[in-house]
């Protein structure tokens, strides 16, 4: 049961919530990462006020959470702005951490676990040390993990700064290099902009280039928790790009000139079956993000029905393992050619990435973050 | 109706099953264990909290299970698991009862930010409450103890929660965590209380847990107004004395101690500044309970 999707589209519908649903919604929103942006959403609704204070403890304490991340990102990214100047190498916010510093409304209860920043290629090696001089340091410790990343990503391994534990993803494009789309990341580092007053010097992508990373990241993606979430970003993007109708046409051709149609039409797809993003007729017509389409599609639609929920075991079902083991192999399949997919997968299966789990202690909680392996 | 009007049989039989749903202070708390071992001392430790019916809404539905595969058997485990979520690498299966206890504390410490959570142990009399916060070793839990046994109203060892608005203390009534040498100390100063066994070789040392007293326990619901802070400290050989702490250190003191201080930004600020101007703050060094108790018992006599 759904409890989650039907109050974030129909926040009206809470009031003929019980106490047992109340619990339910609750903890889906945990799983799914939402609590926050749930209660920002119920409060723009006007709702705020029929919402029992058990979950309003919670639900306020998720967007708490969310809101000293805004400060914590900005923080952070004058800090990598003092860090690569020297270097010359001008700080590129992707993501989450983009949403903030622009100030868009995809920023909304968002809690992330790292700061994600694009740069050229080229410059990876003198970024890389102009960081490590600041103190972010590699996470990634066994040698497999930094080959894997080092040769075949389109990131280095993940960062962490040793005084504030903050975390770090230094990105020279927004896919894999092995994956078969080939999106030219010069383009987007071009079309970047500056951010107001309140950030001088530190850049985002274009609002175009922040939806279609977005929907790259949703559909290469193998790992599920985080789906929902990064639907509802989507749905918030592009819902701000339609304040202006002809920026639909500008989307479209942006994804033709980057190799990007296909992870746009099933965001489009996505979003407005599950979310109601309002998709006008000629951007349905010229992406055919809404046809039937054939058995392949089908697959996919029930792989991603599956998927797009709150990852909680109240809305799972039989199929749920199968969806959930399905979309890993497929953003393997996306992200590498056949004989790299298989070496990669052997490997996983005879060494298996360990499970990063923390000793047991009372004393101060860390805001989310979590060393990442080769998935 | 209570914990203490279920039989042995029935407590072991849902918590080995739906769970156990009592509330303690401001949360109503699912408890599940896979590991039936603990169901007695469980059972003795939140005697007198209140059942929570089936329907209500839960704040924390958590669990102890066993390890998985051969380390339910070899060398066994037990895993602290949060509604699906496994946060902590598993301990030694005979923690299970304190990992229990550690893990409700870590779920309160962060999905609770509509309150601030201050790492103090807070204790009252008359409505009028103390804190004391202390960094582990400053023999914080035993002078909480010994105070809850000599008349002194249990709110919490472990988290204090000061609620935003009033300003005031909200209790929880939960086991008192007593460590090492403490354990000893306390069974003899109040040979009444019930003190879990003490289970050996945690990151703690030697801990045992102490049930809270059922007047603490059923007057749990009656707000606090925190009157002072006290930052205790054993030392062998002191007598027991109080010396008044300046605003600021008494700031960040509690400040450094409030779990979620950095998540509150200035409402959080606010919170602690709040609390620094309603207390009167101090340093305490004490060794002998008795002496220490004398104290408290006169700060209790002032006027408001």
């Amino acid at each position: 049961m759904n409890l989650l999707l039907n109050a974030y589209r129909r926040p009206d519908s809470i009031s003929l919530l019980d106490e047992r649903q109340w619990d339910l919604l609750v903890r889906q929103a945990r799983h799914a990462n939402l609590l926050g942006r749930l209660f920002l959403r119920l409060q723009a609704a006007g709702v705020e006020d029929k919402i029992p204070e058990r979950p309003h403890n919670h639900l306020l304490s998720g967007a708490v959470m969310a809101g000293e991340q805004r400060h914590a990102i900005r923080r952070e990214a004058r800090y990598l702005q003092e860090a690569l100047a020297p270097a010359g190498i001008p700080v590129i916010l992707l993501k989450g951490a983009a949403y903030v510093a622009a100030g868009l409304p995809a920023a909304q209860g968002r809690l992330f676990s790292d700061v994600d920043i694009l740069l050229p290629k080229a410059r990876l090696a003198d970024a890389e040390s102009a960081l490590q001089l600041k103190g972010w340091v590699s996470t990634a410790t066994d040698a497999y993990d930094q080959r894997y990343y080092r040769q075949w990503m389109h990131e280095l391994p993940a960062m962490r700064h040793v005084f504030r534990g903050s975390a770090l993803d230094v990105h020279h494009t927004i896919l894999p290099p092995t994956s078969r789309l080939k999106p030219d990341a010069s383009l987007l580092i071009e079309a970047s902009v500056e951010l107001g007053k309140d950030l001088p010097g530190i850049r985002t992508l274009a609002l175009p280039d922040l939806i279609l990373h977005s929907a790259c990241h949703l559909f290469h993606e193998g790992e599920p928790n985080n789906l929902l979430r990064d639907l509802t970003d989507l749905d918030l993007l592009l819902r701000h790009l339609a304040r202006d109708d002809a920026a639909w046409d500008e989307l479209i051709e942006r994804a033709a000139r980057l190799q990007l149609g296909a992870p746009l039409r099933l965001a489009l797809r996505y979003c407005h079956s599950l979310l109601e993003t309002p998709v006008p007729g000629r951007v349905q017509a010229r992406t055919g993000c809404l046809l039937s389409g054939n058995w392949v599609q089908r697959l996919r639609d029930a792989m991603y029905a599956r998927v797009l929920r709150p990852q909680h075991p109240s809305t799972a079902d039989a199929l749920t393992p199968l969806a959930r083991r399905a979309l890993y192999i497929r953003a393997h399949w996306l992200r590498m050619p056949p004989h790299l997919l298989a070496y990669h997968l052997a490997h996983k299966a005879i060494l298996p990435a360990r499970q990063e789990t923390h000793p047991l202690s009372t004393e101060k909680i860390e805001l989310a973050a979590g060393a990442k392996k080769a998935a | 109706m209570r914990i203490r009007d279920l039989s042995p049989a029935e407590f072991r039989q849902r918590l080995t099953g739906d769970g156990i749903r009592l509330a303690a202070g401001p949360f109503q708390c699912r408890l599940h264990s896979g590991i039936p071992d603990i169901a007695d001392e469980l059972a003795r430790l939140y005697a007198h909290h209140p059942l929570v019916d089936s329907k209500a809404f839960t704040d924390f539905h958590v669990s102890v299970q066993p390890g998985r595969g051969m380390r339910r058997w070899l060398a066994p485990q037990a895993r602290f698991v949060v509604d699906a979520v496994e946060p902590f690498t598993p301990l030694p299966r005979n923690q299970a009862l304190p990992m229990l206890e550690w893990g409700l504390n870590w779920c309160i410490t962060a999905y609770s930010h509509h309150i601030l959570v201050i790492h103090a142990a807070s204790v009252a009399r008359n409505g009028r409450a103390a804190i004391l916060p202390a960094p582990p070793g400053s023999g914080k839990s035993t002078l909480c103890a010994a105070l809850v046994n000599r008349g002194w109203r249990l709110l919490s060892d472990e988290l204090t929660l000061i609620r935003l608005d009033t300003g005031q203390i909200m209790g929880l009534a939960r086991p008192v965590n007593l460590k090492n040498a403490s354990i000893d100390i306390i069974r003899a100063y109040a040979p009444d209380a019930f003190l879990t066994r003490p289970i050996l070789d945690t990151t703690k040392g030697t801990v045992a847990l102490m049930a809270p007293d059922q007047a603490s326990v059923e007057a749990v619901d009656e707000w606090a107004d925190p009157a002072w802070m006290i930052l205790p400290r054993y030392r062998a050989g002191a007598e027991a004395a109080l010396s008044p702490m300046g605003s600021g250190a008494a700031f960040l003191q509690l400040a450094d101690n409030a779990m979620n201080y950095h998540v509150m930004g200035a409402r959080g600020f606010d919170a602690v500044g709040g609390l620094v101007d309603r207390c009167r703050n101090y340093r305490f060094e004490y060794s002998r309970l008795d002496d220490a108790i004398a104290v408290f018992e006169r700060l209790a006599g002032e006027a408001a």
